[in-house]
């Protein structure tokens, strides 16, 4: 892994205008040719609300992502619990603990790609503490399995992957590239994990609520259990970031 | 009775015709629609990419042809738009590779089983212990970078378990060449199966080519290049079965006659409404192909057609779990090894294979490395694991 020191090193970035003045002129001409008529070139007619414009038209003809599934009929002591149940909220709960469930699992995902930049040899600035990170990891993982149990109470498929559930994974996509790329350091890839603990508080929040609508009171405990432990996670991994930032800093 | 391909002629070519809107309509669910509607949908895909493939290979060894081979290359391409694009972006690329090594694996062994060859039937079963393993690999690799299950994509059809493991899967070149068929004896379902999965096999190396370098993590990145190797030897191996000696126009009328058995395949077994009139409509766009090649093929070779392609489509391929097929295959051949045109006892695997692959594998192996240990189970590693540390 680059030491953060080399990843914040001043060299010879070509993206930029000024890396290029003769041409960076040229490039700013465009604007008149699209004015002179004899340019040739053309622009189309209208501007950015055509694409809004044409995203109305889709977004007024699409499906929805999917279903979410009917819980599966019970026998014995889950009864009570399954019987409060139908309707929609509880569908938009079920739909809700898939989605903490998909995070979660994810979430551990994403903590052993961060924790492979910690534990790699490179310098002085990636010294975090592991142990601490890896109990993290874990804490994602047990998260996960927790919800599996209470979804299995309810009747609930955990295996399913319902609609909020596949779109926690396409909104972590982009966490996972940068926590995952061998190229980032320790600090960008806690970078990826402060976006998620901040979602993650934000989903544990939401979920207590959730579940104290429908009546679980003993899930509204654990859940709020897990949100303790979330904040927990936020507190550390901003601070571990910080310090990182800091410290690169300071090393300029 | 299966559908005549003579009797119907299907839409003229002149009204084959798209709007970008088409193109681009509304793709599957994901979650709620059928893994063989998803099954469906990325074979077809690879059908029509080698309609494109063949047709401009042919356009530059024929001048006489090139004219009608662009004006109905150009509805190959709409058409290879309009099935690609039924794939949602919520599906992740791994997600979608899941998916397409199922199309390997159960539109492989569907074919093993009602190939009349028993020569091609045994490099089906070869192939398909193959992809069978690379599903496992990849499972895994679903389950080890994005903490996701890749039964949310297989629905219970397809097993996710090692068959003959990627890392020996590496041979020599000359040990993927097979025999080909003989045009003038082979079985119209028999030409219809070895096209069928070399589209299939070169679609998949494709899109592994594509999505490889997409990936961050090293891992990733490695696996694709290994398995898209794979995937170039599979294309290598069908690709081969196809007798060399068949004509550019006989072979033309094959790719058509294909087009509309995979076509017609789908539709017989759709529940997707809206996909099944999706498939007729293709159908009847193939049927215009096919009679338009037929008539070229007649007027330059002076030949019935139905010599080549029989009176009938076959008997539909058929979308089901192929679980019990694949079991037995696994149990009973997953030790056997390609030496040159023949599938042989592992013992009998020629030197060069192995040095190949020993020097491939040299620096580490991507398939080993990240499907070490593992073992699929409901809901991913990440839950079982933390069941075991909770106890
Ligand atoms: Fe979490
Ligand atoms: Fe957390
Ligand atoms: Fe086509
Ligand atoms: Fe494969
Ligand atoms: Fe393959
Ligand atoms: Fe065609």
């Amino acid at each position: 892994m680059p030491q953060s020191t080399d990843a914040t090193r001043l060299g010879i970035n070509r993206t930029g205008l000024q890396m290029s003045p003769q041409h960076a002129k040229e490039m700013l001409q465009t604007e008149d040719l699209l004015d002179d008529e004899s340019s040739g070139a053309q622009s189309s007619p209208g501007d950015e609300q055509a694409l809004a414009l044409a995203r109305q038209e889709y977004i007024a003809a699409a499906d929805p992502l999917g279903s979410i599934p009917a819980p599966a009929t019970l026998k014995g002591a889950a009864k009570t619990a399954a019987k409060m149940l139908t309707g929609r909220r509880s569908q938009v709960f079920i739909d809700k603990l898939a989605e903490r469930l998909a995070f979660e699992r994810g979430g551990a995902r994403l903590y052993d790609a961060v924790c492979a930049k910690a534990i790699a040899p490179s310098g002085d600035l990636n010294k975090i503490n592991v142990d601490e990170l890896l109990e993290i990891r874990d804490a994602e993982a047990r998260h996960a399995l927790m919800v599996k149990e209470c979804m299995e109470t309810l009747g609930a498929d955990p295996t399913a992957q319902t609609p909020c559930a596949d779109l926690a994974g396409v909104e972590s996509m982009g966490l996972l590239q940068a926590a995952s790329d061998p190229r980032t350091t320790l600090a960008q890839s806690l970078h990826a994990a402060l976006a998620a603990e901040l979602i993650d508080n934000e989903g544990w929040d939401g979920l207590i609520v959730l579940a104290r609508d429908m009546g679980q009171e003993n899930m509204a405990r654990r859940f709020e259990q897990a949100l303790k432990e979330e904040r927990e996670h936020l507190t550390k991994v901003r601070r571990w970031y910080t310090q990182l930032s800091k410290e690169m800093s300071e090393l300029m | 009775m299966t559908l005549s391909l003579f009797e119907d002629r299907g839409t003229p070519l002149n009204q084959q015709r798209f709007t970008w809107r088409e193109l681009a309509g509304k793709p599957i669910s994901k979650l709620d629609d059928d893994a063989f509607s998803r099954v469906r949908v990325i074979l077809m895909n690879g059908i029509e990419s080698e309609a494109l493939r063949f047709s401009h290979a042919a356009a530059r060894f024929n001048l006489e042809l090139r004219r009608p081979l662009a004006e109905i290359r150009r509805v190959e391409q709409h058409q290879a738009t309009m099935v690609n694009w039924l794939l949602g972006a919520d599906h992740s690329p791994l997600e979608t590779t899941i998916g397409y090594e199922q199309v390997a694996i159960e539109v492989t062994a569907a074919l093993a089983q009602n190939e009349p060859d028993p020569y091609l039937a045994q490099v089906y079963r070869f192939g398909l212990l193959e992809d069978f393993d690379h599903m496992y690999r990849y499972s895994a690799l679903l389950d080890r970078l994005e903490g996701k299950d890749s039964n949310n994509i297989l629905q219970s059809y397809t097993d996710v378990l090692p068959g003959r493991p990627t890392v020996v899967e590496h041979r020599s070149p000359e040990n993927d060449l097979r025999r080909p068929f003989d045009r003038n004896t082979a079985a119209p379902l028999t030409k219809l199966n070895a096209l069928t999965l070399t589209a299939a096999e070169h679609q998949t190396h494709d899109y592994y080519m594509n999505i490889g370098p997409l990936f961050a993590d090293p891992v990733a990145r490695q696996l694709y290049a290994e398995i898209a190797s794979i995937e170039e030897q599979h294309v290598t191996q069908y690709e081969s079965l196809l007798d060399p000696s068949q004509s550019l126009l006989e072979n033309w009328l094959m790719h058509e006659a294909m087009e509309a058995y995979t076509y017609y395949s789908c539709l017989q077994q759709e529940a997707n409404p809206r996909l099944k009139s999706l498939w007729e409509r293709m159908l009847n766009y193939e049927l215009g192909h096919f009679h338009l090649v037929s008539g070229l093929f007649q007027k330059h070779e002076r030949r019935d057609p139905q010599e080549i392609v029989g009176e009938r489509l076959p008997e539909p391929i058929k979308f089901e779990s192929q679980r019990e097929f694949v079991r037995a295959t696994l149990a009973s051949e997953v030790d056997l090894r390609a030496k040159g045109a023949d599938i042989v006892g592992l013992e009998e695997e020629p030197q060069e294979s192995i040095d190949y692959r020993n020097h491939m594998n040299s620096q580490g192996s991507p398939s080993e490395t990240v499907a070490a240990g593992y073992v699929w189970r409901p809901g991913t590693e990440v839950l079982s694991r933390a069941h075991i540390r909770a106890a």
